[in-house]
C-alpha cells in the first residue's frame, strides 16, 4: 500500500456537485500531479463535510484538519502550493473554527466513560470508512476467522453483558438459547423502538455511529445461526431510519454484509423495518407482529422468541445499546470490559438526561455510578437555584424516587429495589415545582393511550386509574381514592400479559409511596403544593411589581389580562384558564401563583 | 405530500392511483409487507382511505379486516387527508415539564383549532404526539420533518408565520 503524508477529502455532496465540486477535484488532482506530489497526497471523495449550501464546495485536508471552504478551480491553486509547498494554511479559504455545540452530547465530564458514544460526532457516519479507521469490523474480522459461534456465546457470557434494554437479560445466555433451538431459519431483530418519553440514546447511536450496531448484530448473527437480521426502528427517527439504509448498503459493497462475509462462507443481510407509532411495539413479542405485518399486539410468552419468533422461528432480540457492546468487548478483551460496572452489572450505561438540570443531554457512565454524581456532577445540578425533588428512571414504567435514594449506586437490581427500573435509559429530573401527582396522570394518561387493548386489566384498568388521577388534580379526590388506587395497581400489574401493564402502575405506586403528602394536600386540603394542578390555583399579578408593560395581556391566549398601558394590570379569574403564560413571559416577576 | 381534492378518493384520481399500484408492486411481495406498503402509502399518498384499504387488501390478498385492524392500530396512519404543513407538539416527558401544554393553548389561540383538526384553509394541520427523542431541546414542536426545540409560548407564533411566508413566497 502507498503511503501518503496527506489525505484531502473532497465533499461530493449533490449541493457541492452542483457548485462545481468536480471540476474543483480535477484541478486539485492536476495541481498536486503538476508538482509531482500525486505519490504523497492522496485525494477521496467524502459523502459531506461541511454545509454545502453555504461553504461547498469544500476539502478537509489531514493530517492537519484544516477545511478549506468555497473552492473554484481558481483557489485551488494557490491553496495547494500554500499547503503543501510552504506548509502554511491559507486562512481567507479556511472556514471560520465553528462553535461545535452538540446540545445533545456535549464533552465528557470527568465521571463519564464514553464506549457506545465515543464515535458519535468523532465519525462520518454515512462514511464506512471512517468507522473502519476507528478500528470497526475488527472484531467482526476476528470472530469470523479465529472464533467458533460457541466461543463467541462463552465470551459475552463471561463479559457479563445484559440487556440494555431495560430488562437486563443476560445476553450471552439469549443467544445460547437461540443457538441451542433446533428449528430453522433463525433471525437477529435489533429493537430501536425507542419509546420511552425523555429517551434518545439508541437514536444517538444509530445516527452516529451505525455500523457498531450492525457489527454487533453479524457478530451476534454467527453466534446463533443467523442469516436475515431486521432492524424494526421506530417511524419517528426518519434520520436513523436513512443512516442505517446507507450504512447497510456500504457494508454490503464491502463484504461486511451478504453473502460470504470475508471469505469466510458465513451469509447475513440486515434490513430496516420501520414502525408506525406505537409505543407497545418496544416490547419484544409486539415488536415481532409488527415486523409481521400485522397489529403490535404482545403474545403470552413462553414460547419465547429464542425457540419461537419471528414467523415462528427462532429469533434473538436485543436492544440498539447491547448490540453496540459486542464488538467493543470482543475487540478490547474481557478484561477491559469486565474492570468497568458494578459487581453484576458490567460495561457502561447511557443516560438521556434531561429535565430541569443545568446540562441536559447524553451521557455514558460506568454501573454503579450515583445517581447523585450523575444528577450534580455530570447534569451541573438543578438549574436556576431551585431544589431538587424527584428523579424519574425507566419510562414510564418506571418510577419516581426522591432525594433520600441519590446515593444509590445505578444498576439493574437496586433501581429495581427501591421501586423503579433501570429501563433504556430516560432519565429526567424535577425540581421543587413538579407536582407528583400531575406527573402520575401525565404517565397514566401516556399509558393508558398507548395501551393495545388486548388485556382488559391494561386497557380499563389504565383508564380508571387515570379518571381517579385527574379527580384529584381537579381537587375532587376523596379519601377513599388511595385505596382504591393502591388495588387497581395491584390487579393491573397481576393480571396483565406484557410489560406494558405490569409496568404501567409504577408511576403511581412509587409517587404514592415517596410523596404521599402531595396526595393527600390534593384529597384533604385540595391544594396542589408545587403549584401546578390547574384548578387548585389561581394567577394574580402584584400591584406593586407590575409596570404595566402589557406583555401579559398580550400573551394570553384567552384575553383574561387587562389593563392600561403603565398602570397595573389585572387578571380575570373566571377567564383565566390557568395556562402560566403570564408567569413566564412577565420580566418583572409580578404575576404569583395562589 | 402531494395534496388532493378533498372529495375525491385517492383511487379515483388517475395519478395517485398509479402510485398506490406502485407502492403495492414495490414493496408487496415481501415477508410481512402490509406494514412496508401502508408506510409507503402514508408517506406517499398522506393518507390511507376505506377504499384504499380495501384495495391494499385485495392486492396482498389479507383480509380487509387486518388492513383496517393496522391502520387504525398505529397512530402514524391516517384516513383523512391532513393540513399541507403539520405541526406536531411533543408531549414527551421532557417536553411535558419544559411546557408542553402552554404551547399548545398557545397554538389553539392563534389557530383557533384543536389538535387534530386542520385549519379552514387546508394549510396547517395540529397535532400532538409522543417522544419524539429531542428531549434535551424539550419543548419541541416538530413542523412537517423539522424540529424546533426550546420554543417559547411567546416565540410560537413566529413558527407559524414562517409557514404562511413560505406559502405565500410559492
Amino acid at each position: 500500500m502507498a503511503y501518503y503524508r496527506s489525505t484531502v477529502l473532497v465533499s461530493m455532496d449533490p449541493a457541492c456537485i452542483d457548485k462545481g465540486a468536480l471540476a474543483v477535484k480535477e484541478q486539485l488532482i492536476n495541481e498536486l500531479a503538476n508538482l509531482n506530489l500525486s505519490e504523497e497526497v492522496q485525494v477521496m471523495d467524502i459523502p459531506r463535510i461541511g454545509d454545502p449550501e453555504t461553504e461547498g464546495p469544500d476539502i478537509l485536508v489531514y493530517p492537519e484538519g484544516s477545511h478549506y471552504i468555497q473552492l473554484t478551480t481558481a483557489t485551488v491553486g494557490p491553496i495547494v502550493i500554500e499547503h503543501f509547498i510552504k506548509g502554511r494554511e491559507l486562512q481567507q479559504y479556511k472556514a471560520q473554527m465553528r462553535d461545535v455545540t452538540d446540545e445533545e452530547l456535549r464533552e465528557p465530564k470527568d465521571k463519564e466513560i464514553r464506549v457506545i458514544l465515543e464515535n458519535i460526532g468523532k465519525i462520518d457516519p454515512r462514511n464506512i470508512e471512517d468507522y473502519i479507521a476507528v478500528d470497526g469490523y475488527q472484531a467482526l474480522a476476528k470472530v469470523l476467522g479465529e472464533m467458533s459461534p460457541e466461543e463467541v456465546i462463552q465470551t459475552i457470557l463471561d463479559s457479563k453483558l445484559r440487556g440494555r434494554g431495560g430488562a437486563g437479560f443476560p445476553t450471552g445466555l439469549k443467544w445460547k438459547f437461540a443457538r441451542q433451538s433446533p428449528d430453522t431459519p433463525k433471525y437477529m431483530v435489533c429493537n430501536a423502538d425507542e419509546g420511552d418519553p425523555g429517551a434518545f440514546m439508541n437514536r444517538k447511536v444509530l445516527e452516529g455511529d451505525p455500523h457498531s450496531v450492525l457489527e454487533g448484530m453479524t457478530i451476534g448473527a454467527y453466534a446463533v445461526g443467523a442469516n436475515q437480521g431486521y432492524v424494526y426502528c421506530r417511524a419517528e427517527y426518519p434520520i436513523a431510519v436513512s443512516t442505517l439504509n446507507t450504512a447497510i448498503e456500504q457494508a454490503r459493497e464491502y463484504g461486511l454484509l451478504g453473502k460470504d462475509i470475508l471469505g469466510s462462507g458465513f451469509d447475513f443481510d440486515i434490513e430496516v423495518r420501520m414502525g408506525a407509532g406505537a409505543f407497545v411495539c418496544g416490547e419484544e413479542t409486539a415488536l415481532l407482529a409488527s415486523i409481521e405485518g400485522a397489529r403490535g399486539e404482545p403474545r403470552v410468552r413462553p414460547p419465547f422468541p429464542a425457540s419461537k419468533g419471528l414467523w415462528g422461528k427462532p429469533t434473538n432480540i436485543n436492544n440498539v445499546e447491547t448490540y453496540a457492546n459486542v464488538p467493543k468487548i470482543i475487540h478490547r478483551g474481557l478484561e477491559w470490559y469486565t474492570s468497568m460496572g458494578s459487581e453484576k452489572s458490567k460495561g457502561t450505561k447511557t443516560f438521556a438526561l434531561a429535565g430541569d438540570l443545568v446540562h441536559t443531554g447524553l451521557i455514558e457512565v460506568p454501573f454503579g455510578t450515583t445517581l447523585r454524581e450523575i444528577i450534580n456532577d455530570i447534569g451541573g445540578g438543578i438549574k436556576d437555584g431551585k431544589a431538587f425533588k424527584a428523579v424519574q428512571t425507566g419510562g414510564p414504567m418506571g418510577g419516581c424516587l426522591p432525594e433520600e435514594f441519590l446515593d444509590l449506586p445505578v444498576d439493574y437490581e437496586t433501581l429495581g429495589a427501591a421501586g423503579s427500573i433501570m429501563g433504556s435509559g430516560g432519565m429526567i429530573v424535577m425540581d421543587e415545582e413538579t407536582c407528583m401527582v400531575d406527573i402520575a396522570r401525565f404517565f397514566m394518561e401516556f399509558t393508558q393511550d398507548e395501551s393495545c387493548g388486548k388485556c382488559v386489566p391494561c386497557r380499563v384498568g389504565t383508564r380508571r386509574l387515570l379518571e381517579i388521577l385527574e379527580r384529584i388534580c381537579a381537587g375532587k379526590g376523596v379519601p377513599e381514592d388511595i385505596p382504591l388506587l393502591r388495588q387497581l395497581c395491584d390487579e393491573i400489574i397481576q393480571d396483565s400479559l406484557c410489560g406494558l401493564g405490569q409496568g404501567a402502575p409504577n408511576p403511581v405506586i412509587s409517587t404514592m409511596k415517596h410523596f404521599m403528602d402531595e396526595y393527600e394536600a390534593h384529597i384533604y386540603e385540595k391544594r396542589c403544593p408545587a403549584k401546578v394542578c390547574r384548578s387548585l390555583i389561581t394567577f394574580e399579578i402584584l400591584a406593586d411589581n407590575c409596570t404595566g408593560c402589557t406583555v401579559c395581556a398580550r400573551n394570553c391566549p384567552v384575553n383574561a389580562i387587562s389593563g392600561e398601558r403603565k398602570q397595573t394590570h389585572v387578571i380575570d379569574t373566571e377567564l383565566c384558564i390557568r395556562c402560566g403564560i403570564c408567569k413566564q413571559v412577565c420580566n418583572f416577576d409580578a404575576v404569583v401563583i395562589n | 405530500m402531494t395534496s388532493t381534492p378533498m372529495q375525491l378518493d385517492p383511487l379515483e384520481n388517475p395519478k395517485m392511483r398509479e402510485v398506490i399500484d406502485n407502492t403495492i408492486s414495490e414493496f408487496g411481495d415481501q415477508n410481512g409487507a402490509l406494514m412496508v406498503v401502508l408506510n409507503h402509502l402514508q408517506e406517499r399518498v398522506g393518507f390511507i382511505t376505506k377504499p384504499m384499504q380495501a384495495y391494499v387488501a385485495e392486492k396482498l390478498g389479507v383480509p380487509v379486516s387486518k388492513v383496517h385492524g393496522v391502520v387504525s392500530f398505529y397512530s402514524f396512519f391516517t384516513t383523512e387527508p391532513r393540513g399541507k404543513h403539520v405541526v406536531k407538539f411533543c408531549i414527551g416527558t421532557a417536553c411535558y415539564v419544559g411546557g408542553a401544554s402552554q404551547l399548545i393553548d398557545k397554538a389553539k389561540q392563534v389557530l383557533a383549532i384543536e389538535p387534530g383538526q386542520t385549519t379552514p384553509d387546508g394549510l396547517i394541520t395540529l397535532e400532538v404526539c409522543r417522544c419524539v427523542g429531542a428531549c434535551s431541546q424539550a419543548p419541541v414542536v416538530v413542523v412537517d420533518e423539522a424540529n424546533h426545540g426550546r420554543v417559547k409560548p411567546s416565540q410560537f407564533g413566529k413558527v407559524l408565520t414562517d409557514i404562511q411566508k413560505s406559502e405565500a413566497a410559492v
